[in-house]
């Protein structure tokens, strides 16, 4: 099956992008394919390589970033949601992309399922 | 990148495909940002050709109040965009009738002609859509 995510809260503070994460790794192991992951809402702040956790947790960001290099996946950010909360392209980690809603439209067209994770 | 279609060339894009979408509104216009943003996505939407709906649910509902008078939190007004949408050809709106009587509201308090739908009709509604992204 060919799903669409999109994840509308950032990262830390909720459990939104983890989850997301966790549910597109078990959907890939099934052998489902990632269309595109949409960063939505606060879901931007998930997208920038400044991100610094200490060590002994997660890396939310760079989580992403390896599973789109290992899997192709095309990680989108709004653009109108990022430039509100002061992100742009000269921050964003690797694999991530600055683009604009249609990109979350197209994917629920594209998709067989697009599956949302927020409050 | 094309601004009215959001980053996508909707002539190329094009399939033929018509989805439907269903966006579900719960929350109050004010004090969160999702009522906006989900407003912005809504247009865009317009620009693809697709089956579109809007659901007010929950606080939602406040996001259609009349009267809405935001200059003392300092934030935009937008509630004016919901009266536009029928220039986007969105002109399906329903709300829950439940929602709109435990918050003391009628129709008649709302900016635009909306579908007044049972939580059992919601849910069909639901049911027959093929995206449906709640905010």
């Amino acid at each position: 099956m060919k799903l669409g995510i999109l994840v509308n809260e950032g990262p830390y503070t909720h459990q939104a992008s983890d989850t997301a994460f966790q549910f597109a790794t078990a959907a890939l192991e099934k052998g489902h394919q990632i269309h595109r992951v949409f960063f939505y809402h606060d879901g931007v702040n998930n997208a920038t390589r400044l991100t610094e956790p200490p060590q002994d947790d997660r890396h939310i960001v760079n989580r992403w970033s390896k599973l789109a290099e290992q899997h192709g996946i095309d990680l989108v950010v709004c653009v109108a949601a990022a430039l509100r909360r002061g992100i742009k392209d000269e921050i964003l980690a690797k694999g991530f992309r600055i683009s604009g809603l249609g990109q979350l439209v197209e994917t629920g067209i594209q998709a067989d399922r697009l599956v949302v994770f927020g409050d | 990148m094309n601004e009215t279609t959001g980053g996508v060339d909707t002539q190329e894009e094009s399939s033929g495909a018509v989805k439907k979408f269903m966006f579900v509104n719960r929350r109050a216009p004010y004090g969160t940002v999702y009522a906006l943003e989900a407003l912005e996505v809504v247009l865009i939407s317009a620009a693809f050709d697709q089956d579109v709906s809007m659901v007010f649910l929950d606080d939602g509902v406040y996001e259609l109040v009349k009267g809405q008078h935001t200059k003392a939190i300092g934030v935009k007004n937008f509630s004016p965009a919901y009266r536009a949408l029928e220039g986007y050809d969105i002109e399906k709106l329903y709300v829950d009738a439940e929602s709109l009587a435990m918050r003391g509201l009628t129709v008649d308090n709302l900016l635009v002609p909306v579908e007044v739908l049972s939580a059992a009709q919601m849910a069909e509604l639901m049911d027959q859509q093929d995206v449906v992204i709640s905010f």
